[in-house]
């Protein structure tokens, strides 16, 4: 399926990916970055990479994705605000509160297409948003929930400390399972069947798939791996705010995906590193302005770049 | 009853500006294909530049300078950027280039006017109450739902009886068939956008007497807008004024009964409409899927 890419090329690609995740305390502080921005980075690049599943893989548009983002982050939030003290529970927890939301919402979405697609995702998303604003005693209101902060972890006798470097693992490690369910999912059967229906819904159809069922599979995924990334913003943040449920938050996640190239299995992740490295960067110079900024990426993506940073590496080296 | 109707007519006020703007909005996705998430921010543009130009040229001209400023600006915008945007069938690109010219819309007005509200003078003849125990029908408000009401029956009057109106109308059902027969589709497109725009600033001029004029405006207005246009059914653009009115309505009743529901109100409805009836109210079947 994925053309152009030989199979020993992409060997040499995911090593180089992984390798350089795995080595970045070594060489991001030279480039002048800090551990809890790459943190964000691989969170808000897994999120995108589940957004990528739906827009890129199923041809599915969805612009309601920072809901089990969002839910993901409530649910890790309030597992150690009010139950546990451990963040592995609280990461799964989240995960599966986001998640279960998204196979429960399935069903909505999944006859949907198109441009009523997005719109109902935004319905969905935003009845959580209002929810989470309005149940004060709960959730904290506009203010967000906060009062909950990452606790060490414990394997076996060994107690570790979540700060930066720490931390910056345990994200890796998350990211490391997201991507890879992701990349088995792809190359699997049911992955092909995805893109089958992204290149032509109908004729899936005619071939006898079950293109809602497999729509719902897909953004029942979809929601488990933006939840996954949520819970870990969380705790990123130590802090969750209904900011992250709003259909701008979905917004960004979909321009990353745009911006980093749709139909690549790296794209979004990419295009993270884009969208937070600007987003870090320009607010420490215009701490007011950074949204014109932001508005401009996305119109110099839209127009000159459609299809993403690695769409077009790809275009050019098969012109070469 | 009485807390009932005061709800029930700040709602169908709030209706008349969500009819208003979905309309444009519905215009500019039948006619140019693009999902204008920036049609918040052309309301922006119309209401400041109304609130500026105001000390000088009075309210009465500011009311229809603001609009054809924002009309204006529709053009500039859609022939520099939108345009791109027709020759790729996939929605979400110029949905994207709208959000992110939303972003620098209303980055830019916060940055020049300020992020808090400005008071917005409206002519002492229609600021009073029209009757003591119904206070909050003031004569503005009556005159917000009149110009409403007059600007909608214009547009359908110039759909209908004008030959520009009628190749618009035959455009947004078949746009090759009406190049093919002569028309030029680029100019019907960039004044179709601006006719949404201008409506847009219209409803931001109206809306800055009524609510407050605040950056944060358009972003408080687009997204019920699109729930708008979803619940009348897109393309058409009736059902765009009945989805508007239903969603503001609906919204003011609820504050009545149980005010901490009244945002999440509409996209409950909008849920619904897209389960039981999946075009929206008079929505026509196969458009944008």
């Amino acid at each position: 399926m994925r053309r152009g890419l030989s199979l020993d090329r992409r060997f040499w690609i995911n090593g180089a990916v992984w390798l350089l995740l795995l080595a970045a305390p070594l060489w991001l502080p030279l480039i002048g970055g800090y551990m809890e921005l790459a943190s964000r980075v691989l969170i808000y690049g897994l999120a995108a990479m589940a957004v990528n599943l739906l827009i890129g893989f199923t041809g599915c548009m969805t612009f309601g994705e920072a809901a089990y983002f969002g839910l993901g982050g409530y649910g890790a939030g309030l597992m150690l605000t009010h139950v546990t003290n451990s963040t592995p529970l609280a990461v799964l927890v989240g995960t599966l509160v986001g998640g279960m939301a998204a196979l429960i919402f399935g069903p909505l979405v999944m006859r949907r297409r198109g441009i009523y697609f997005a719109m109902i995702t935004v319905a969905i998303g935003q009845i959580f948003y209002f929810i989470a604003e309005r149940w004060n005693s709960f959730t904290g209101g506009e203010d967000g929930l906060s009062g909950f902060s990452r606790t060490p972890l414990h394997l076996g006798s060994l107690s570790i400390q979540l700060t930066a470097v720490p931390f910056y693992y345990f994200v890796l490690l998350c990211f490391a399972i997201g991507a890879a369910i992701l990349a088995l999912l792809l190359h699997s059967p049911l992955g092909h069947t995805f893109v089958a229906i992204r290149e032509n819904r109908r004729r899936a159809q005619f071939l006898g798939i079950h293109v809602e069922r497999y729509v719902w599979a897909s953004f029942a995924i979809a929601g488990f791996i933006a939840a996954l990334a949520g819970s870990l913003i969380a705790l990123e943040q130590n802090f969750i705010s209904p900011i992250n449920l709003y259909w701008v938050e979905s917004g960004n996640l979909v321009i990353m995906a745009v911006m980093g190239g749709m139909r690549s299995f790296w794209g979004p992740l990419v295009g993270a590193i884009i969208f937070i490295g600007i987003q870090d960067y320009v607010s420490s110079f215009f701490p007011n302005n950074w949204e014109t900024f932001i508005g401009a990426l996305f119109i110099i993506a839209v127009v000159f770049f459609p299809k993403g940073i690695l769409g077009i590496a790809r275009r050019r080296r098969r012109v070469a | 009853m009485e807390l009932l109707l005061f709800d029930g007519f700040n709602g169908l006020i709030q209706g008349t500006f969500y009819a208003l703007m979905a309309l444009g909005l519905s215009l500019i996705i039948s006619l140019n294909s693009v999902i204008n998430f920036a049609h918040g921010g052309f309301m922006l543009v119309g209401a400041y530049l109304a609130f500026t130009l105001m000390p000088f040229i009075g309210f009465w001209a500011a009311l229809i300078a603001g609009p054809l400023i924002a009309g204006g600006f529709g053009i500039l915008i859609e022939r520099s950027l939108v345009h791109y945007m027709y020759s790729r069938p996939d929605p979400i690109y110029s949905l994207l280039l709208t959000f992110g010219l939303a972003l620098i819309i209303e980055d830019i007005v916060r940055t020049i006017w300020g992020a808090q509200g400005l008071p917005f003078q409206i002519p002492a003849v229609l600021g009073s109450p029209v009757s003591a125990t119904y206070f909050f029908i003031t004569g503005y408000r009556l005159f917000v739902m009149g110009a409403i009401a007059l600007a909608t029956i214009a547009l359908f009057a110039f759909l209908r009886l004008t030959s520009f109106g009628i190749r618009i109308r035959a455009g947004i059902l078949d746009l090759e068939t009406v190049s093919v027969l002569g028309v030029n589709v680029y100019l019907l497109r960039s004044v179709n956008f601006a006719i949404g725009t201008l409506l847009a600033g219209f409803a931001g001029v109206l809306a800055a007497g009524v609510l407050q004029l605040a950056p944060t405006m358009g972003d408080n207005v687009i997204m019920a807008t699109f729930v708008a246009v979803v619940v009348g059914g897109i393309g058409s653009l009736l059902g765009s004024v009945l989805g508007g009115l239903l969603i503001g309505l609906a919204a003011g009743v609820t504050t009545a009964f149980y005010p901490a529901a009244s945002d999440v109100v509409i996209y409950v409805i909008m849920a619904v409409v897209l389960i039981f009836r999946p075009r929206g109210i008079l929505g026509q079947e196969g458009l944008f899927e």
